[in-house]
């Protein structure tokens, strides 16, 4: 399947995959209201969060893996895979908060929402036409949308 | 957290700084509207413009700071940035120029040569503006490069002086002539010689694999080659400079060329300084010396003292490369370039580079870049007359670099003598510089001029080789209409035909010099 790669080696940990990551999963589909209202007013936060250790940063998200721990972890099927898809999905109606699945994924890529008992997890931007937009907004082509699978 | 930490508060007054340091060059236009305060552009200002002010909880910024680079207008999500040159005015002085007025405010605190970077600014003739190119009409056709072949395709190295042929009836005639060592380059534009260490291992990677795709050349300036671009040498002319960074055996035969620099356009006559601090593992490695110590390329090349002096050097590497590759020699545009060229070709160079003063550098005394030095286009066509009316115009290619803006000037150039061209600025805008001048500071915020790691990942090869080949390919467009239009279907008819060329508002002296007719004409 089509997954969202970070490139550590040329990040250049300017955050605007998070600020496009945020502007597509709000209301108003526009950066300057969703940074500085729904932010506050509704906890919008991004799916993704930069990495940062001296020079070297990367930008993680959910890679969707063949076999998702949080999905195992998960005790309300709040999380389940996608057969057709390959996708991790996430289903925010059925989420307790309980957290287990923060605790279970490798990669740290399931973020506590700021302000309800829910997760933040990405979904590829899922029904966006120009594909995720964090892959677009990358200045460098730090991010890679694509099928490295076999 | 930002990227470049900040001293709060005390910035935001110049309290406490020297008096001039409000003669700023730029200021920073923040639009309140519009900016969300995210701190990208603090992250991505290396000279710490911006900064997250604890107090306000807000960006702010310090505008005396600011070098003009335009990183966080390009890069802020919001568009709330506009770089603008500092409306304050000093009282119009046509000979006291705000310049030399903010120069001597420097000097008068710091006590040092001014340093400057990139080609000098300063208000020179620029001949290309003046020259003029010609197109078919009625008596001759022009020629469509979509429909016909059309040849840029050009050898750089000496050519015999005749063709002797075998001819034995039946068969087709065989050449006998031995043909020395060429330089084969399927478009006439190669990228300049800048060394690893002034520019960062991501440009250089950008420059190979880009010269290897569009099979012309670029040229590893005086720093030496890394180990792992040695695969690239087929599309790589290796320098050998006075400081002799980086070279053994196997740095020259790694490359298709070898260059000896005696001169360098924006600096005639001086030497180069790398700061150690440029000098980490890779450059230190590579250039063969310890990490943090300075580089110091001497003025002259302490073994050449005079025309036999370079002669030698050229045999030595001809030997040490036995004789598989045709040996350039570079020299600065100046006063007596014709003569000196004349002395270089019979001294056995294969090709000779000039480099004319508007050449780009990573750091150069400011008084001599914009002082010394001739324009390449005078430099140019005095080198290739004076090789003509000698009878040894063959014996060597002539490279302009120094100056070339677009395409047309490659042609312009071409017309005047050169077999091809240098880009070196050019190279640099394709992959986001904005001619700020500050190289010397290891600070580039564009990822260029740096080797601070996290700068320097600000080029992805991927992107920058790829802007280069389109560079590259654009312009080789360009000159196959231009050339088409004027009835020529290669480069190698344009070569020197300055009837092609005709001057406009020109003196008759530069006329004369660039051996061309005036417009009307
Ligand atoms: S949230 Fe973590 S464990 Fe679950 S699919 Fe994504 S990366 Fe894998
Ligand atoms: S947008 Fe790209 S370069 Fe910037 S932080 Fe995200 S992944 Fe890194
Ligand atoms: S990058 Fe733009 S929006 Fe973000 S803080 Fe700077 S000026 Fe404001
Ligand atoms: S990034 Fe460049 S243009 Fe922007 S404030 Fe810094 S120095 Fe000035």
């Amino acid at each position: 399947m089509k997954r969202v790669y970070p490139n550590r080696e040329y990040c250049i940990g300017c955050h605007l995959c998070e600020l496009a990551c945020i502007t597509a999963h709000s209301e108003s589909g526009d950066l300057i209201i969703a940074y500085t209202q729904e932010r506050e007013a509704a906890g919008l936060s991004p799916c993704k969060k930069i990495f940062q250790k001296g020079s070297e940063c990367v930008a993680i998200s959910c890679r969707h893996c063949d076999d998702p721990s949080c999905v195992a972890a998960c005790i309300s099927g709040a999380l389940h895979k996608d057969p057709e898809t390959g996708e991790t999905v996430y289903d925010r109606g059925k989420c307790v908060g309980c957290w287990s699945c923060l605790m279970a994924c490798p990669y740290g890529a399931i973020r506590r929402h700021p302000v309800e008992s829910k997760i933040v997890k990405c979904d590829l931007c899922r029904g966006r036409e120009e594909g995720p937009a964090c892959v677009q907004a990358c200045p460098n082509q730090a991010l890679k949308y694509e099928d490295r699978d076999e | 957290m930002p990227q470049f930490p900040n001293i709060l508060c005390e910035v935001l007054t110049v309290l406490f700084q020297p008096i001039n340091k409000n003669y700023h060059e730029f200021i920073i236009e923040r639009d309140k509207d519009r900016c969300i305060n995210c701190q990208v552009c603090v992250r991505q200002c290396s000279y710490e413009a911006h900064y997250w002010d604890d107090n306000r909880q807000k960006v702010m910024h310090d505008n005396s700071k600011c070098i003009g680079c335009h990183r966080c207008e390009a890069l802020c999500p919001t568009a709330a940035l506009t770089i603008r040159r500092t409306p304050s005015e000093f009282r119009p002085n046509a000979n006291w120029r705000p310049v030399f007025l903010q120069n001597i405010y420097k000097q008068a605190d710091t006590g040092g040569v001014l340093l400057a970077g990139m080609g000098s600014p300063v208000d020179i003739p620029v001949y290309w503006d003046r020259l003029l190119l010609d197109a078919s009409q009625v008596t001759n056709p022009s020629i469509d490069p979509l429909r016909e072949p059309m040849e840029l395709r050009t050898y750089l190295g000496t050519k015999p002086d005749r063709l002797k042929l075998l001819e034995n009836g039946q068969e087709p005639p065989s050449l006998q002539t031995e043909i020395a060592p060429q330089i084969k380059l399927d478009t006439p534009i190669m990228f300049a010689a800048m060394s690893f260490g002034a520019i960062n291992f991501n440009l250089h990677r950008a420059m190979a694999r880009a010269a290897t795709e569009l099979k012309t050349a670029y040229n590893t300036g005086e720093g030496g080659l890394h180990r792992s671009l040695f695969k690239y040498g087929k599309h790589t002319i290796v320098q050998v400079a006075s400081g002799r960074f980086g070279v053994h055996r196997d740095y020259l035969n790694a490359g298709c060329g070898i260059e000896i620099k005696i001169g360098q356009g924006a600096k005639p006559g001086i030497g180069g300084h790398l700061p150690g601090e440029k000098i980490n593992d890779k450059v230190s490695e590579t250039r063969m010396i310890p990490i943090g110590s300075d580089a110091i390329s001497p003025a002259p090349h302490h073994d050449i003292y005079s025309i036999e002096d370079l002669l030698q050097l050229i045999f030595a590497l001809k030997e040490a490369s036995e004789y598989r590759v045709p040996v350039s020699v570079k020299i600065a545009a100046v006063h007596n370039v014709a003569a000196i060229a004349s002395g270089v070709v019979r001294a056995g160079a294969d090709i000779i580079t000039v480099d004319g003063m508007r050449g780009g550098t990573g750091a150069a005394p400011a008084m001599i870049r914009d002082n010394v030095g001739i324009p390449i286009e005078l430099a140019l066509a005095a080198v290739d007359q004076r090789l003509r009316d000698e009878g040894i115009r063959h014996k060597a290619s002539v490279v302009a670099a120094g100056g070339i803006r677009c395409a047309a000037d490659v042609v312009k150039a071409i017309a005047l003598g050169a077999d091809a061209v240098y880009i070196g600025t050019a190279t640099l805008l394709a992959v986001g510089c904005t001619l700020c001048g500050r190289c010397y500071t290891g600070k580039c915020p564009w990822g260029i001029a740096t080797n601070d790691p996290r700068l320097s990942k600000r080029q992805n090869p991927d992107v920058a080789s790829r802007k280069l080949v389109n560079l590259v390919n654009a312009w080789s467009h360009e000159i196959q209409e231009m050339l088409g239009g004027m009835g020529l279907n290669s480069i190698e008819s344009l070569r020197g035909n300055r009837d092609k060329l005709r001057g406009i508002g020109l003196s008759d002296t530069e006329l004369d010099i660039l051996g061309v007719k005036h417009a009307g004409r």
